[in-house]
């Protein structure tokens, strides 16, 4: 291996992974056992799971299509159409919050209308964590699958069109399939994102235990009284992220994982 | 070596942070003292982030009567502070919002001299403007059909709001658990909950957008704001001028302004 790309990519992976061992080192073993067991670690985890798995399917279904436009219409404006699309991944979280207030709290533009025609409020809600969270999550996705859309061979489906297929079915069936590893690499990193998302949930959803505070919320109240068990939380959920990423990594990407 | 427990982990950080920090702060000590008793180099202060508006505006007029001098702010939760205190963050004055956060300083034997306690703070009810829900007193956060915020019970003021709905004998029914009072606050400002239990200076910095209800039961709960010169001060001497400043009358002036209470 090469010298100048060796010696930076093991600063690269000595910066990311030391925190991590950091957080193992500190850990307070003994009382990992009760901190697993106690109601609350449970509700957040199971909430935090729920809702970045719901996040992720919101975006895949709005998302992809939007990806598709961005790499494959001929619409102008789409340059603009891009970069307003990923402002969330610029936007601070907790900004990226107030905006939804604006838009889909009781007093919003949207929101307002929402609590007047059905009485519906989503402040505050899990519908509201799962909002916040595609908010900021569903860019990641674009961006991934945009990059796959624009790095396939677009000839695949021209012959498709030559063979009579319309563009939803070439669609269904090349394009979908071609650049499949993409939208689950885009899928992955969204869910992680969405996962660990913190600034746009806790201003939009609040925290309330079982209904809205999911790990990252409860990890960061942890921290203002009992350092060592927001790093028992925090372990958790690294553990459970870990351990879902491998095992979908195993499943999904064995092929692309594969390839030389 | 594995480190067993945050506290040995704490003590070892501190211990090597402080070293640099010491060799770091040469530069402000140089200049800290002119021969004609006036102040220089740099004072850097640690403060509840209740604290900002009042503090930034005594430290322009430290920097005003002393024109070498230059004073640095960092605000934030009590506990964050309290936190990069003891692992030896180059600070020369601490002001926490609660007893509880000064004491794991004190404890940590980094406070030069007694803390003092210079202003209080108390809860009140705050509502949006209008007061669209006719929210009167603490009674109303068990009713459930409004949208209600408290702040969490892990940050000081939701302990302090815990304490007054126990006094009150209210069985509060909050639909969200604020991380700081700031964040209920912004709530309110929105019109996104009906009520939250603040403090009353947030109240006054909130201007117009926000309305106060005093809560009688509240009186139990009063946050008392400790502040300490720290033993590992770079600037001691400005440091001592500047809690001075807080406690004099000017200070004290200043601190009613925003709302605070006298201590």
């Amino acid at each position: 291996m090469p010298l100048p790309l060796l010696v930076p990519a093991v600063v690269a992976v000595a910066f990311l992974v030391l925190p991590l061992v950091g957080l193992v080192v500190r850990t307070p073993w003994s009382d990992l056992g009760p901190q697993l067991t106690s109601p609350g670690v449970g509700e957040a985890l199971r909430l935090s799971l729920v809702s970045a798995t719901l996040a992720t399917a919101v975006s895949l279904v709005l998302g992809v299509p939007l990806a598709w436009v961005l790499a494959r219409s001929r619409i102008r404006g789409r340059g603009v159409l891009r970069a307003l699309v990923t402002v969330p991944l610029v936007l601070p979280p907790v900004v990226g919050g107030v905006a939804l207030f604006l838009v889909l709290g009781r007093q919003g533009i949207v929101g307002r209308w929402l609590d007047e025609a059905f009485g519906l409020t989503i402040p505050f809600t899990t519908t509201a964590v799962v909002i916040a969270e595609t908010f900021v999550a569903m860019p990641f996705l674009v961006i991934s699958v945009e990059g796959a859309l624009r790095a396939a061979d677009a000839r695949y489906e021209e012959a498709a069109a030559t063979l009579g297929a319309d563009r939803w079915t070439t669609f269904r069936r090349v394009t979908l399939p071609m650049v499949a590893p993409g939208v689950a690499a885009g899928a992955v990193l969204c869910w992680a994102r969405a996962l660990g998302e913190f600034g746009a949930t806790i201003t939009f959803a609040g925290n309330f235990p079982g209904t809205t505070q999911t790990m990252p919320l409860a990890v960061y109240l942890a921290l203002q009284r009992d350092p060592e068990s927001a790093i028992v939380l925090s372990l958790v959920l690294l553990a459970v992220s870990l351990a879902t990423l491998l095992l979908l990594r195993g499943r999904w990407l064995g092929r692309a994982g594969a390839a030389p | 070596m594995r480190i067993r427990t945050w506290g040995t982990a704490t003590v070892l950080a501190a211990a090597l942070l402080t070293g640099c920090g010491a060799a770091d702060g040469g530069d402000a000590v140089g200049g800290a003292a002119g021969g004609d008793g006036s102040l220089g180099g740099t004072l850097t202060v640690f403060a509840a982030a209740s604290l900002t508006d009042v503090f930034t505006g005594l430290g322009e007029q430290l920097e005003a009567e002393h024109p070498g001098l230059e004073v640095q702010f960092t605000f934030a939760g009590s506990s964050t502070l309290a936190t990069q205190v003891t692992q030896g963050a180059p600070a020369d004055v601490f002001a926490s919002a609660n007893p509880g956060q000064m004491a794991v300083v004190t404890d940590a034997g980094l406070a030069d001299g007694e803390p003092q306690v210079f202003t209080s703070n108390v809860l009140e009810i705050a509502v949006p403007a209008g007061n669209p829900a006719d929210v009167t007193g603490l009674a109303d956060f068990a009713r459930e059909e409004l949208t209600l915020a408290v702040c969490a019970p892990e940050v000081p003021c939701g302990a302090a709001a815990e304490d007054v709905f126990a006094a009150a004998g209210v069985d509060a029914v909050p639909d969200t658990l604020e991380e700081d009072v700031r964040a209920a606050l912004t709530k309110v400002e929105l019109g996104e909950v009906d009520a939250a239990l603040v403090y009353a200076t947030d109240v006054v910095a909130a201007g117009d957008a926000v309305e106060g209800i005093a809560v009688a039961e509240a009186e139990d709960a009063v946050n008392e704001y400790p502040v300490c010169v720290l033993t590992e001060a770079p600037n001691p001497e400005a440091a001592r001028a500047f809690v001075d400043l807080v406690l004099s009358a000017e200070g004290q002036a200043a601190l009613a302004d925003a709302g605070f209470r006298a201590p």
